[in-house]
């Protein structure tokens, strides 16, 4: 049992969770930017065709 | 990459840039030096093409190709990390330095190439979609994995896949591959040697600490700046071809001419620079880095020629 790490200092929790916020945000950012992108072609190729 | 066969150098420091540094880290990992030069050449292929493309269209094919090459260098990144460990021009890469683990850098890589693939289909036509994931394996599997370690002609070879952006460009509007686009893969081919053997004149006790066969390390310097001077004359021919076969006009013709007067001259120098009977250079290869900075200034302002004179529409025989 005690194979567990052991457990984040208050700092370094505080750090953990900056960083997955981060990422998340990044994430929603480049899902907006695929959605935008893809209803952009579709539009464009609709039109042309 | 060291320095990825096909454009240029190493990944940038990105001080410019104000992302956090997580971010930069990943951003980085793109190598967007090269990309830059991938997506001016990729440009230029889409602008000359004959034909139409809806301008959201065409965003969304240089996007792939950007996206495309940076997946291309972030695999590179995770097949070399122990060779990038050890050179002291790529030691504070991300992944080496341990600030990105390895596993994810690769499936970042892959994901990145596989939507660059599938947008470029959807966005353009299966041509430009398959010419991008040709380009992409070319560089992981041909380069990266089979030639890199294994033989001193790794970028003459591996260069093609620097060289494929324009013909991708030209692909995303007509949907075909033609004798123009063909010509600026050629320029773009005979290009990668001297700028990567000017680089690698100064940098080959990094590659000979890390075991990568670039030829200086094999044939040494003297051999390396005589083969910096063929390619060079055989660059500076092919770089003509587009204005002697009438695919562009005098705007062109003469631009080609004085850069290549200006980018021979360059590794002229680098084969005479001063240097001991072992062929070490005496002046820390002032002329090489030199010739390496000329060939970046070469490519860009080449194929800006070609695209002014396209745009100038200048009328000449063709």
């Amino acid at each position: 049992m005690d194979d567990f790490p052991p457990p984040l200092s208050p700092a370094e929790a505080m750090e953990l969770r900056r960083r997955q916020r981060g990422k998340n945000i990044a994430l929603l950012v480049v899902l907006i930017g695929l959605a935008a992108l893809f209803y952009a072609i579709a539009m464009v190729r609709f039109k042309v065709s | 990459m060291d320095p990825a066969p096909g454009m240029g150098g190493a990944s940038a420091p990105l001080s410019s840039l104000e992302l956090p540094a997580e971010a930069r880290d990943w951003f980085a990992m793109l190598k967007p030096r090269v990309i830059t030069l991938v997506v001016f050449t990729g440009i230029v292929g889409l602008l000359l093409a004959p034909g139409p493309l809806h301008p959201v269209l065409a965003l969304a094919a240089v996007l792939c190709i950007a996206v495309g090459a940076g997946a291309a260098g972030t695999i590179n990144m995770w097949y070399d990390r122990d060779i990038d460990a050890i050179m002291r021009r790529t030691a504070k890469r991300p992944i080496p330095s341990g600030r990105i683990r390895a596993g994810e850098a690769l499936g970042f890589g892959v994901t990145l190439g596989v939507a660059s693939v599938l947008i470029m289909g959807l966005a353009t036509n299966a041509v430009a979609s398959g010419l991008l994931a040709l380009s992409i394996l070319f560089y992981v599997f041909v380069y990266t994995v089979w030639l890199k370690r294994r033989t001193p002609q790794n970028i003459v070879i591996g260069g093609a896949a620097g060289a494929f952006p324009p013909v991708i460009g030209w692909a995303a509007v007509t949907g075909t591959v033609d004798v123009m686009p063909l010509l600026m893969f050629a320029i773009v081919f005979f290009w990668t040697p001297p700028h990567f053997w000017a680089l690698s004149l100064y940098a080959s006790e990094d590659y000979e600490r890390a075991g990568v066969p670039m030829l200086p390390v094999i044939s040494g310097a003297r051999a390396t700046r005589l083969q910096v001077v063929y390619y060079t004359v055989a660059l500076v021919l092919v770089s003509l071809l587009p204005w002697v076969l009438g695919y562009a006009g005098p705007i062109y013709g003469v631009s080609a001419l004085g850069l290549g007067a200006w980018f021979l001259i360059a590794s002229l120098r680098v084969l005479w620079d001063r240097q001991d009977p072992a062929g070490v250079s005496l002046t820390r290869d002032a002329p090489a880095r030199w010739a390496f900075r000329v060939s970046l200034i070469y490519l860009f302002a080449l194929f800006t020629a070609l695209a002014l004179d396209h745009l100038l529409s200048v009328p000449y025989l063709g």
